[in-house]
């Protein structure tokens, strides 16, 4: 297996990590997820990495530019389900998952980006109602 | 006293070779009973020394011992490689200090994960970097 599979379910891209990746996979996922988020102008990402038993810096890295990329596309990303002993050691580490949002669990972060697609149309429509203000 | 009750070697040569190795240390850890948390802060430095190894020095060879001092028990990892060696060490231990136009956490964040951490490099001969966590500590 070289690629991990992206599910779309409406707005959103499901990503669900399975294995201890070796970096190619890692890199192939990145550039697959970007491809993805452009072609159905998704608004969300969800990677749940509950079965990761190690995030080094090289997958930190890449979660990270996942969520730069992404936001450049108008999507939000979160990472789900990251384990205790992870996180810890995330910490000590020194790496910052910069650019993505985390969440305990799938529903927790359906719910995240469900809130912040919902926040973005506020800002949509006000940026309208002022457009409409500034014309009169 | 120390006492290396188990010595394992093996080869890093190519990317692919990181995560049997990962696994090999995980099998180690778990062998001696070793808390998740603190496995996991074994392998995360391992993963990150080895890496180094492979980006800097083409590979190198990696030795995992099961190590006893009294009543603690814990693994001892050794990275040998022959590349290119480290010129100011002190340098290259800071946090965010890359000449690889990484983030540079890699040195530093795996001494901060580990109970014990050694470096000596000399240039044009070759880099070994060695850690121990213990089961308890
Ligand atoms: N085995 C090695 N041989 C030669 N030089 C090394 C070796 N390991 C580290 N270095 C040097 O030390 C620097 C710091 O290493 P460190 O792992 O902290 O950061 P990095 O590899 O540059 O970035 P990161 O690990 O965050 O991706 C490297 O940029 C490199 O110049
Ligand atoms: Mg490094």
């Amino acid at each position: 297996m070289d690629r991990i599979p992206i599910l779309r379910m409406g707005k959103f891209l499901l990503v669900t990590i399975q294995i201890d990746l070796y970096d190619r996979l890692a890199t192939n996922l990145e550039t697959d997820l970007v491809y993805m988020v452009n072609k159905t102008g998704a608004k969300g990402v969800l990677i749940d990495i509950s079965a990761l038993s190690i995030v080094d810096s090289f997958m930190g890295r890449i979660l990270g530019n996942i969520g730069s990329m992404a936001r450049i596309m108008d999507a939000e990303t979160v990472v789900v389900g990251m384990q205790p002993a992870v996180a810890i050691t995330l910490v000590e580490l020194g790496l910052e998952l910069k650019g993505v949002h985390t969440a305990l669990n799938v529903e927790k972060g359906m719910e995240l980006l469900r809130n912040k697609i919902k926040d973005l149309d506020y800002e949509e429509e006000d940026e309208i109602e002022a457009n409409e203000d500034s014309t009169e | 006293m120390r006492i290396v009750l188990n010595k394992d070697t093996m080869k890093i040569e190519k990317e692919q070779d990181v995560v049997p190795f990962r696994n090999r240390v995980k099998e180690y850890a778990v062998k001696i009973g070793m808390s998740v948390v603190n496995q996991t802060k074994l392998i995360t430095a391992a993963s990150e020394l080895v890496r180094n190894m492979l980006k800097y020095a083409n590979g190198g060879i990696t030795v995992i011992e099961v190590i006893s001092e009294g009543r603690n028990s814990g693994i001892r990892l050794t990275f040998v490689d022959k590349g290119p060696g480290i010129k100011d060490i002190a340098l290259a231990m800071k946090d965010g200090f890359s000449t690889g136009k990484s983030l540079g956490l890699g040195l530093p964040g795996a001494k901060r994960l580990v109970n014990e951490f050694e470096i000596k490099s000399s240039v044009g001969e070759g880099t070994t970097v060695s850690i121990i966590k213990w089961k308890n500590g």
